[in-house]
């Protein structure tokens, strides 16, 4: 019983840079929103928990892109769930292993990285239709777009709320921190803030594109 | 009431720390479903219902891992639970109530990768609650959900006869209200005595 038929694509710079900007998992696609809010008080866990969602994300969707064949339509979800948790518990016993302080910090959204809808969202919609190389270089697009997000805000969040960047003291010793963006709620403002951003930058550059087609037109 | 009592766990899930404004857990279906009052309402009782069943599953399993020692195996054990119940869910209610089926829709199938049900079967394993505390914990953990939901359903209503930037329309105002809800349940922080 075969899986999905392939749509092999070639394989171009697009193919990475998409995940940066037209397809970025957080801003423009609004998944995995919850490790998005919960560990990005301070940069630091924003960078960890980045780079744990891009390993889990490349590795299990390599492991799907070559299991493609293989796995049986109907069943198939649950066995991307599988492959995810497995390649999840690795992660969660290195970083364990690698640095207690951060397992601490990070507390349970390593393992929820399992329920994390952008893995599972890029496993059903582009590995199981992809070769291998494709899918390597999509998934790292897509894990360093997600890293970028969740740095934007950490550092954002970190430097408002506790005048500092990567632990580092910023300001002077009459700082006074926002203390209510390294609480839930400066969270959601934040995201808010990015998201009116990348709103506000993309209206510009679609009038900028309709104003173009205009000019093309009357010329 | 003291830090262990199933009341106290009860209150501290459903408004103290409240799964999805205080934890962030369950934040995709928390911003996709609340645009409509009776969805979010059908969603909640869904919700409720798979959590106090994986909980309780999530409680067996458990005392099984650790009886054996493979602990290792918890996550994969756990998420296979949950699928398995919202499977189970989902053919009850085909069953029983077609028209609630329907209405639920896509929706159903999608609380499998709900962060917040996983979490709460995360979270009653790491604080090492008892059966009657992980029952208690998971109940409050989906009426919490519940309200959460509820209010920003009814917010999000309000919000669409409104005139707003036709930039800040959609995630980002939806965004910029969860923050302001988020802040309006800071103020119940002070019944908790401690953290977790």
């Amino acid at each position: 019983m075969s899986g999905l038929p392939d749509t092999t694509e070639k394989i171009t710079l697009d193919t990475f840079l998409r995940g940066l900007w037209e397809e970025n998992p957080v801003f423009v696609m609004l998944l995995g929103m919850c490790p998005v809010l919960a560990v990005t008080n301070s940069a630091i866990n924003a960078l960890a928990m980045g780079l744990a969602s891009t390993f889990v994300l490349v590795a299990s969707n390599s492991l799907v892109s070559l299991m493609r064949h293989f796995i049986p339509k109907q069943v198939r979800i649950a066995t991307y769930i599988i492959i995810i948790a497995t390649f999840v518990t690795m992660v969660d016993y290195a970083i364990q292993a690698i640095s207690l302080d951060l397992y601490n910090a990070l507390g349970a959204f390593i393992q929820l990285i399992v329920v994390n809808c952008m893995i599972l969202g890029r496993a059903e919609a582009y590995a199981s239709k992809q070769p291998l190389g494709a899918t390597i270089i999509n998934g790292l697009g897509i894990g360093a777009g997600f890293t970028l997000a969740l740095l934007s805000l950490g550092t954002v969040r970190e430097i408002l709320g506790s005048g500092s960047l990567f632990g580092v003291a910023l300001f002077g010793e009459n700082f006074q921190p926002w203390v209510v963006m390294v609480l839930p709620p400066g969270g959601f403002f934040v995201l808010g803030a990015w998201l009116l951003i990348f709103a506000w930058v993309g209206q510009h550059r679609q009038q900028r594109m309709d104003q173009q087609e205009v000019a093309q037109h009357d010329s | 009431m003291t830090a262990d009592s199933v009341g106290y766990i009860f209150m501290n899930a459903a408004i103290v720390n409240n799964f999805v404004l205080a934890m962030f857990l369950g934040i995709c279906p928390f911003l996709g479903i609340s645009a409509k009052r009776d969805t979010a309402w059908s969603m909640g009782l869904a919700v409720i219902f798979v959590m106090l069943v994986s909980s309780i599953c999530a409680y067996g399993i458990n005392w099984m891992l650790t009886r054996f020692e493979i602990e290792y195996l918890r996550l994969i054990c756990y998420i296979a639970v949950i699928a398995s119940a919202v499977q189970l869910v989902e053919m009850t209610m085909k069953k029983y109530s077609p028209a609630l089926f329907r209405a639920l829709g896509i929706f159903l199938p999608l609380i499998t990768t709900n962060c917040a049900i996983l979490g709460v079967a995360l979270f009653q394993t790491s604080r090492e609650y008892s059966f009657t505390q992980s029952v208690a914990f998971s109940l409050g953990a989906g009426v919490g959900f519940t309200i959460a939901l509820m209010l920003m359903a009814g917010l999000r209503q309000h919000l669409e006869l409104a005139k707003v930037p036709s930039v800040s329309q959609g995630a980002a105002m939806t965004m910029m209200l969860a923050g302001l809800l988020s802040l309006a349940f800071m103020g119940f922080a002070g019944l908790g005595a401690s953290h977790g």
